[in-house]
């Protein structure tokens, strides 16, 4: 019995050590075959899409994205820098578009004076763009409704 | 003969110590003033450091593209010397106000926050935007070279004798709570 084991073992042993070679070329990580210590390649820098040209929806429901620089605008508790421009009382002056009164309308449907703090953080739905191409390429289309 | 012209001898002395101590005392002056106008001085502070410091440095007036920094005294103090000593005068009450303690805290801070905001926006409303305008001169500002947004903003800006900080609040620092000056751009209830 003992012997048996002791003779498998070397068998086994014998067999990984064939197969290493062939699996070492095989194994590929993630990241390719480039060195550890070469690091990786670092992703372009993309540019925000700042023309203030608005950009077409790709379906009804799409929150409008925004066509300029959003960098530095702070949303928080004292201020919203977007609505500074965008508020009902602000848009004429700063020729934008206004936000619709579905932003004055609680979570529990209740008309409210200013805008609601469910739709306050505007970055939640509504983002800059970038010239990049799509990271995977695809056929997407707008819905009929938008043609 | 002799101890008349000893008596009416000019003495030197007294005016080159007088001269001598007159530039000692300016260089000493100058240098106070040049010192107590840099970034290390200004945030040597604990409300400095801690409060208004650190949010400047998320903003373009410390770090952009073409890496031209404006530091604190570029916004908050003029460079002529007749307004500078001015201001250096009005700070000994800001300095009486840190050994006092009364924005010692980040919590006293946002407190008196709107109060002192204020205070900066009226003085620069009043001067014109002078220290804006050190660097962002008017008439080297070409308009078509920015964006369409931009630009219609500064012709009307214009057309209406607005100054800088009326429309350029909170440019370099965070704001107060703007409730009582936007409230239509402040979270609703």
């Amino acid at each position: 019995m003992k012997r048996h084991t002791a003779k498998g073992l070397l068998i086994l042993m014998g067999l990984v050590a064939m197969a290493m070679p062939a699996q070492a070329e095989e194994l590929k990580s993630l990241r390719g075959s480039r060195d550890l210590a070469a690091g990786s390649e670092p992703p372009e820098i993309n540019r925000e899409i700042s023309d203030d040209r608005p950009i077409p929806r790709n379906y009804v429901q799409q929150p409008p994205l925004i066509p300029h620089k959003t960098e530095g605008y702070r949303i928080d508790r004292n201020y919203n820098k977007c609505l500074s421009c965008h508020s009902w009382a602000n848009y004429q002056q700063a020729k934008a578009t206004k936000i619709p009164p579905t932003h004055f309308v609680g979570r529990d449907g209740k008309e409210l004076a200013n805008v609601s703090a469910a739709r306050y953080f505007c970055t939640q739905c509504h983002v800059p763009q970038t010239d990049t191409r799509p990271l995977v390429e695809n056929e997407f289309e707008p819905v009929k409704a938008l043609k | 003969m002799l101890e008349s012209t000893n008596k009416k001898r000019f003495k030197w002395g007294p005016y080159l110590f007088g001269g001598v101590a007159g530039m000692v005392l300016l260089a000493a002056f100058l240098g106070e003033l040049h010192y107590s106008a840099t970034e290390k001085f200004c945030i040597s502070c604990h409300e400095m450091e801690a409060n208004v410091y650190m949010e400047y440095k998320e903003t373009a007036h410390y770090m952009n593209k073409s890496g031209v920094r404006a530091i604190c005294t570029d916004c908050h103090l003029s460079q002529h010397l007749v307004q500078k000593v001015g201001r250096k005068v009005k700070a000994v009450n800001e300095v009486f106000q840190h050994f006092k303690g009364t924005i010692n805290s980040r919590e006293k801070f946002i407190e008196k926050r709107l109060h002192l905001a204020e205070k900066v926006w009226a003085e620069m409303k009043a001067n014109d935007s002078r220290e804006c305008r050190s660097c962002h001169s008017a008439k080297s500002m070409d308009y078509t070279k920015q964006s369409k947004r931009a630009m219609e903003q500064h012709i009307k800006g214009d057309d209406e004798k607005k100054t800088c900080i009326e429309c350029h609040k909170g440019i370099a620092h965070k704001l107060p709570d703007m409730q009582t000056i936007d409230p239509s751009a402040v979270i609703g209830i």
